[in-house]
C-alpha cells in the first residue's frame, strides 16, 4: 500500500444554475492572454450537446484517454510511443482551433468614430487570430447554451447511446442539465503518458498535473491524448496550458477560484487518500461499467488505523490526515455514494467528481401524485433520462445513478418533513439504506454547503521540500524565464519582450 | 577567399550553433520548441509538414553518416565510392524532393493562410524559405553529382568534412576545385548553422532527444514528488 493524497473536487449538478461565474473568473485569472483566447480553463456546457470543443467525447476521433489491449494492458487509445512518435510531425487526431472557435472581438472603435450616417454605426466581429474580419461567427464555447442550436446536431451527443433520442427532441419532453468542465486532475492521467518531452507531471503531494513550461516542446500530444480536452495549445507561445487547480491558492489552503466565486455553492474541495500501487490494477480492470467500483477500490479509509500508519509512514502530513477525515469529497463518493466520476470509460481514474442532477417529473399526472411528503416519485419518471446520466458518470450503469437519485430524492422528503410537518420519517432514510443522522448530515453539507464544509484544504508543506528564507525577494509568478522576463533587453531567442509598466 | 569560407567559417558556424543553442536552452527555455501551427490550420499541413520532415531527416542523418564517417571506414566495409556515391545521389534526390515538395507546400501555407501568416514571426518565415532554396542548391548537385560517377569529388567533401573536425589546417584546400554549386551548398549550409540557434530549427534536438526519452522512460506516468526536482 502506497499512500498518496490528493484534493479531489466535487460538484453538485443538482444545484448548478449554468450562470458561467466559475468560467469567467477562472478566465480573467488564468486565460486571458494572447494565444489562449480561445482556451477556457473551466467551461459550462448545457447538455445534451456536442459541447466545447465540438463533439469531445468522441473518443473514436479525438483518440483520448486509454484502450485495454486483449491482453489487459494498458496503452494511450493514441497508440504505443512509436505510434505517438510517429504522429509528432503532424498529429491527426489533434482538433483545430475552429472545433473550439475562432476567437474574436468586436470593432468597438468603429461605434465613435463612424461618420454620420443613415444607420447606426455597428460594431462588427474581427478575428484575434488574423486580425481579419469574420463575417459570421460560426461556433464559441457555450454556443448550445440552453438548448441554443437544432436538436439534430445537438443530439449527436455521446450520452445519448442507449437511448430513445427522438423523443426528447420533441418540445414536451426535452430536458437539459448544465455541466462545468475542467481538468479533472487524473490518477492515470492520459496526457502525461502522451507527451514526449515528459513535461507533465502529477505531484506527489497533492495530485495536482501540472505543465512544465520551460520543457514543453510543443508536440501537443497531450492535447489529443486528454479525453476531457482541457489541454489546450497556446498558438502564441507554442506550449500547452492546463488548468492548475490554482495550486498558488489549494497550496496556501484556498479554494480554486472557479469554487471560491461559485454563487450556487456547488463545488466541494477535499482531501482523498488512495493506493498508489493500484491504480494501474484499478484502470485496466475487464468491464467499463466496472470502472467506477474499481476506482472506489482504491481510496482508502482515512479512519482506518492501518492507512493512516501507512500514509505517515509515505510522508503525509498530520493536517492532511486529519482534512481527509473531515473531506466533504470522501463523504459524497465513499460514504453517501452520491457523486461519481466523468466518464470513467476513458480509464483515467479521474478526480473531479459530478452529483448528478434531480429533474422535473416528466408526467404532470404523476407529479399530482406526490401530494404525500413521504411518498417519492420513481426516479425512471424524471425528466432526465437515467441512462443519459449513467452514460456519463458511470460507463452507462444505471444501477448507481439511481441509488445516488434516491438518496437526494430522500434527503428532500426527510427534510420537508423535518421542516414543513415538524416531523422526521426515518422509514425514508432507511428505504434509500441510509439513516436519519446521515440524511441531516447529507443536507447539512449538501443543502446548506456552509464554506467550512465544502472547503477542508489543509495547507501545503513547504517547509519539508525548501528554505523558505531563500524566496525573500523573489521574483514571485513570471512567464516561465525566473526572473530575467524583460530583462534580457532584446529578443535574440524570439522570446516576447514583457515591459512591465512603469510606477507612478 | 576559399580559405575563410571553407577553413575558417565552419568553425565560426559551428561555435555560433553549439553556444548559441545552450545559452538558448538555458537562458530562455520557454522559447525552446516546435511552434506549431497546426492548430490554427491543418490544411496542407499533414502532407508539407510530413514529407518536409521526413525529407529532410533522411537528408540530415545521409549528410552526417556520409560526410562525418571518413573514407577509411567506408573502404573498410567495402563500399565502392561509386555505390557510396550512386546510394547518395539517388537516395538523396528521392528525399531531398519529398522534403523540397514538403517545404513549398509549407511556405505557400505559411504566406498564404491568414492566420498562419499573421502569427508567423520573420524568423519563421525566413527559415523555411532558406531551408528550401538550400534543398534546392542540394538537388541541383545531383545532376553534377551523376554526369561523373566515380566517386572521386565525393571523396573530395568527405575529406574536406573530416578535416574540419580533426582541426586539418589544410582541409578548405581539399574542396578548392569542387563545382561551384557545391560550394553553394556549403556556404548557405554553415549560414544555416549560424541561424539555428535563433530560430525554431533548435526543436530538431528535442525531437530527437524526446524520441530516445520517451522511448526509454519506464512506463508512461510521471509523477513529480515532494523532494525530487525541486531539491
Amino acid at each position: 500500500m502506497k499512500v498518496r493524497a490528493q484534493i479531489g473536487m466535487v460538484l453538485n449538478l443538482d444545484k448548478c444554475i449554468g450562470c458561467h461565474t466559475c468560467s469567467v473568473t477562472c478566465k480573467n485569472v488564468w486565460t486571458s492572454r494572447d494565444g489562449v483566447e480561445y482556451a477556457w480553463f473551466n467551461n459550462v456546457e448545457t447538455k445534451p450537446g456536442i459541447g466545447y470543443p465540438r463533439d469531445w467525447e468522441n473518443q473514436q476521433r479525438w483518440k483520448g484517454g486509454w484502450q485495454r489491449t486483449a491482453s489487459g494492458k494498458l496503452v494511450p487509445r493514441q497508440g504505443v510511443k512509436w505510434r505517438i512518435l510517429a504522429n509528432i510531425f503532424a498529429n491527426p487526431s489533434l482538433p483545430e482551433i475552429d472545433d473550439y472557435y475562432e476567437p474574436f472581438t468586436f470593432d468597438y472603435d468603429h461605434l465613435k468614430s463612424a461618420p454620420e450616417m443613415e444607420a447606426f454605426p455597428t460594431a462588427r466581429p474581427r478575428s484575434l487570430v488574423s486580425g481579419e474580419r469574420i463575417e459570421k461567427i460560426e461556433w464559441g464555447p457555450n454556443w448550445e447554451e440552453i438548448l441554443g442550436g437544432e436538436f439534430a446536431k445537438r443530439s449527436k451527443d455521446y450520452n445519448f447511446e442507449g437511448v430513445q433520442k427522438e423523443i426528447y427532441g420533441e418540445y414536451e419532453n426535452t430536458f437539459m442539465m448544465y455541466l462545468p468542465r475542467l481538468c479533472e486532475h487524473c490518477l492515470n492521467p492520459a496526457c502525461v503518458a502522451s507527451c514526449p518531452s515528459g513535461a507533465i507531471y502529477k505531484r506527489e503531494e497533492d495530485g495536482v498535473v501540472l505543465i512544465d513550461q520551460e520543457k514543453c516542446r510543443g508536440w501537443r500530444m497531450c492535447v489529443s491524448g486528454c479525453p476531457y480536452k482541457k489541454i489546450y495549445y497556446n498558438w502564441e507561445s507554442g506550449k500547452s496550458e492546463k488548468c492548475t487547480f490554482c495550486y498558488p491558492r489549494i497550496e496556501s489552503g484556498m479554494p480554486t477560484v472557479c469554487s471560491e466565486t461559485c454563487v450556487g455553492r456547488i463545488r466541494y474541495l477535499g482531501v482523498m487518500l488512495y493506493d498508489a500501487d493500484r491504480i494501474a490494477e484499478a484502470a485496466s480492470v475487464a468491464g467499463e461499467t466496472d470502472l467506477y467500483d474499481a476506482q472506489l477500490g482504491i481510496f482508502l479509509d482515512p479512519n482506518d488505523p492501518a492507512v493512516i500508519e501507512a500514509a505517515r509512514a509515505e510522508g503525509v502530513p498530520e493536517d492532511w490526515i486529519e482534512a481527509a477525515r473531515r473531506s466533504p469529497v470522501w463523504k459524497m463518493a465513499m460514504e453517501w455514494k452520491v457523486a461519481f466520476p466523468l466518464h470513467p470509460e476513458y480509464r483515467t481514474l479521474p478526480m473531479v467528481w459530478y452529483i448528478p442532477p434531480l429533474s422535473p417529473i416528466k408526467n404532470a399526472a404523476e407529479a399530482g401524485m406526490l401530494g404525500h411528503d413521504t411518498e417519492m416519485p420513481d426516479v425512471k419518471n424524471l425528466r432526465i433520462p437515467v441512462r443519459y446520466l449513467a452514460n456519463m458518470l458511470t460507463a452507462g450503469d444505471e444501477a448507481p445513478v439511481v441509488r445516488a437519485l434516491e438518496r437526494m430524492l430522500a434527503m428532500r422528503a426527510y427534510m420537508r418533513g423535518v421542516k414543513v410537518n415538524g416531523e422526521a420519517d426515518a422509514t425514508i432514510a432507511e428505504k434509500v439504506g441510509l439513516d436519519a443522522l446521515t440524511i441531516e448530515e447529507m443536507y447539512h453539507v449538501m443543502a446548506i454547503a456552509n464554506y467550512e464544509d465544502r472547503f477542508v484544504i489543509p495547507t501545503t508543506h513547504r517547509e519539508q521540500v525548501e528554505d523558505a528564507y531563500d524566496l525573500r525577494g523573489g521574483c514571485g509568478f513570471t512567464d516561465g524565464n525566473q526572473c530575467s522576463v524583460g530583462s534580457s533587453g532584446g529578443k535574440l531567442f524570439g522570446s516576447r519582450k514583457i515591459v512591465l509598466p512603469a510606477a507612478e | 577567399m576559399n580559405q575563410f569560407l571553407f577553413g575558417t567559417l565552419p568553425y565560426i558556424a559551428l561555435t555560433v550553433l553549439l553556444i548559441g543553442s545552450v545559452a538558448r536552452y538555458e537562458r530562455d527555455p520557454a522559447t525552446w520548441k516546435s511552434s506549431s501551427s497546426q492548430l490554427l490550420r491543418r490544411r496542407m499541413l499533414m502532407w508539407g509538414s510530413v514529407l518536409f520532415h521526413v525529407g529532410v531527416l533522411v537528408v540530415f542523418f545521409g549528410h552526417l553518416f556520409g560526410l562525418l564517417l571518413p573514407v577509411e571506414f567506408w573502404d573498410a566495409l567495402g563500399v565502392k565510392h561509386e555505390w557510396k556515391q550512386a546510394l547518395a545521389a539517388i537516395g538523396g534526390g528521392i528525399a531531398g524532393a519529398m522534403a523540397l515538395i514538403g517545404a513549398l507546400l509549407l511556405i505557400v501555407r505559411r504566406l498564404s493562410d491568414p492566420r498562419v501568416a499573421a502569427s508567423s514571426s520573420f524568423a519563421d518565415t525566413a527559415i523555411i524559405i532558406i531551408l528550401a532554396i538550400q534543398l534546392v542548391l542540394g538537388l541541383a548537385t545531383v545532376p553534377v553529382s551523376l554526369a561523373n560517377m566515380d566517386g572521386h569529388e565525393m571523396v573530395k567533401l568527405m575529406n574536406w568534412a573530416n578535416g574540419i573536425f580533426t582541426f586539418d589546417g589544410a582541409a578548405a584546400s581539399y574542396i578548392a576545385d569542387v563545382p561551384l554549386i557545391f560550394k553553394a551548398h556549403i556556404v548557405l549550409g554553415l549560414i544555416i548553422f549560424i541561424l539555428f540557434p535563433f530560430t525554431r530549427l533548435v526543436h530538431l534536438v528535442s525531437g530527437l532527444a524526446a524520441f530516445v526519452r520517451y522511448m526509454l522512460r519506464p512506463g508512461f506516468q510521471i509523477v513529480r514528488s515532494r523532494k525530487g526536482k525541486r531539491a
